[in-house]
């Protein structure tokens, strides 16, 4: 009972948020909604027993990403005198819609299909750091978590290659 | 409903409201901690005028007539600022720094009855299973308290100083967790209390007395004064260049909440500081079991004679510099009466003391339920503090010794130093406890 209106609470805040993200016409405004949009999935996360997730997606997202963001916003010092209009709807934003839309409507329709049935008890110490780490290090996503360190290394040399021309 | 189904909850709001004011009881202490030691640092007597009917308190009176300047003053809110970031920063800023605090261990344990069961409370807010990631997770988000108030200022100067705040900020998060997680390799565990635990007994169980241990107290330590924004990283601020950096707009209150989210943040990074190198509130050669099993020896020696003759050495001193301070006051000025405060204070807690212990020689403690539980508590809370406070005044003590560095210096440090060093750190405390392992298993 507890779990569930938590939920809902954190959902709608996550939700709101979320669409203020898209709404605001401050890129401030905006970008610390999507900050507090981060935040309440990680609640949500929590109430999913996801702790060691909930905690990353603070830690990265909210604090490092999220910060390198606002920082660029602050640095090119946008202000909201950009002429956009909130209801004035461009060409792209109709296409961006109706692939929403559609992706929205399989997404609904996958999840209707699904059968339903009685939740699993899930396994002591689920979502912890320990077996969010064996899982990782020992299990069948050794080899996606090193393809990926890999592929998240050759970005971070490009990057630098790309950015200091001269070293 | 009843009570016992309510006890759970009330148990969270009572840790959580201890844990505010473990924070918020030193944060004062500080203020005052910091006036005097930089105006014996400078060679001068420091804040020592503002009395009570005649007490000073050696100047902490002074602290209170901050608090009282600090509410008195106009709240000043300038045409320009963006009003609602500008008013949410220093929220962010003060609630970010007491937040980080619930996941310090302030004590192992106490026993309360619930429902008719003895139950084992853990004296620590949340047993998050992360417990270091998420005072790196709230750390990171301390960081948008300064940011806003810079950007939201609306001045090129807060600007800067809120640019200044997140880059570094940021760079030494990095440090900050690298170094960290050679206690992780350690101890097996990312919660804190688990660290602590594993830290009791012998000094020489205590991480920093490891190799890898040491280096990564360090980088630590280092680490901490750049996220807590003191000397010698303390550019955000840099009034030599600055005006005030990120907090040059605000007054009143709001810089009030500033100024003690700063010393908050002191206090959680040397609590975190304590918990992960020096073992939390472990008390040295005292386990929590040693203390509960030897709780009437303890207290008999601590309250008849340590305690006591500690006190009476305070009496000694405060009669023999029994002469006013200010050569210059009447003869009849109330300011005389502070040396007598003093000795009268100081004495009589040293024969409550003695008091105390002599409960201890009877033996009631030992034998009554929650004797053992409270003696372990206040002996745990009492090393916890002291750590804590030591951990300050070095911080205090660098502030006005050390010089502040350049910004390239600052960063030169973090990213070419720092880092590459925590890197090799847990390179080899990792090959350390492979060897280990495969060697003595």
């Amino acid at each position: 009972m507890t779990e569930a209106v938590l939920f809902y609470l954190f959902s709608l805040v996550a939700i709101v948020a979320g669409l203020s993200v898209v709404l605001a016409r401050n890129p401030i405004a905006s970008a610390l909604s999507l900050v507090v949009c981060f935040f309440f999935l990680a609640a949500d996360y929590v109430l999913l027993d996801a702790h060691f997730v909930a905690v990353i997606q603070i830690l990265v997202y909210a604090g490092a990403i999220m910060v390198l963001f606002i920082f660029v916003i602050m640095l090119l010092n946008l202000r909201d005198d950009a002429p956009t209009p909130l209801l004035e709807i461009s060409r792209r934003g109709l296409v961006g819609m109706a692939v929403a839309g559609v992706l929205g409507t399989g997404l609904i329709a996958a999840l209707e299909a699904l059968p339903v049935t009685a939740a699993a008890k899930i396994p002591e110490g689920y979502g912890k750091v320990e077996s969010v780490g064996i899982s990782i290090f020992s299990g069948a996503y050794l080899l996606p978590f090193e393809v990926v360190s890999v592929l998240l290394t050759v970005a971070l040399v490009g990057a630098v290659v790309l950015a200091k021309r001269e070293i | 409903m009843s009570f016992e189904d309510v006890l759970p909850y009330l148990l969270v709001v009572a840790k959580c409201v201890f844990a505010v004011a473990f924070v918020m009881n030193i944060v004062p202490l500080l203020i005052w901690g910091e006036r005097k030691g930089a105006a014996y640092i400078q060679d001068r007597p420091g804040p020592n005028r503002a009395d009570i009917m005649g007490i000073r308190a050696g100047g902490l009176v002074h602290t209170l007539n901050d608090v009282v300047k600090l509410v008195m003053k106009e709240d000043i809110i300038p045409q320009h600022v963006e009003r609602f970031y500008w008013a949410l920063a220093p929220v962010i800023a003060m609630s970010v720094a007491l937040v980080t605090f619930i996941v310090v261990p302030f004590g192992d344990y106490i026993t309360i009855p619930v429902g008719g069961v003895l139950e084992q409370v853990p004296l620590k807010v949340s047993d998050i299973d992360g417990g270091l990631l998420f005072v790196l997770a709230m750390t990171s988000l301390g960081v948008y308290g300064i940011m806003l108030a810079g950007w939201a200022s609306n001045n090129k100067f807060s600007l800067l100083g809120g640019l200044r705040a997140s880059a570094q900020m940021v760079s030494y998060e990095l440090a900050m967790g690298l170094s960290a997680v050679v206690i992780f390799l350690g101890a097996g565990s990312l919660s804190l209390s688990v660290i602590a635990e594993q830290q009791s007994g012998a000094i020489w169980n205590w991480n920093v007395f490891s190799l890898p241990g040491a280096i990564a107290f360090v980088l630590f330590w280092i680490a901490a004064f750049a996220e807590t924004n003191r000397t010698p990283f303390d550019l955000p601020e840099g009034e030599a260049e600055l005006v005030g950096g990120y907090h040059t707009e605000y007054s009143s209150l709001r810089f009030a909440l500033f100024f003690m989210a700063e010393y908050a943040n002191m206090i959680v990074a040397s609590a975190v500081t304590a918990t992960l190198f020096f073992g939390g509130y472990n008390v040295p050669f005292l386990d929590g079991a040693t203390i509960r099993a030897h709780s009437d020896i303890l207290v008999a020696a601590l309250g008849f004679g340590a305690v006591p003759a500690l006190l009476s050495f305070a009496v000694v001193a405060f009669k023999r510099r029994n002469r006013p301070f200010y050569r210059a006051i009447a003869a009849d000025d109330i300011r005389h009466r502070e040396p007598k405060f003093w000795v009268a204070t100081w004495g009589g807690l040293a024969v409550a003391h003695a008091g105390i212990g002599v409960l201890g020689l009877t033996g009631i403690i030992g034998a009554s339920s929650f004797g053992p539980d409270v003696v372990a508590f206040v002996l745990q809370l009492t090393a916890l503090a002291l750590k804590v406070l030591l951990g300050c005044w070095i911080m205090i003590w660098v502030r006005w010794t050390v010089p502040r560095f350049r910004y390239d210096q600052l960063m030169n440090l973090g990213w070419r130093v720092m880092l590459p060093l925590a890197l090799v750190n847990v390179f080899f405390a990792a090959l350390w406890i492979i060897v280990k392992e495969s060697l003595f298993a």
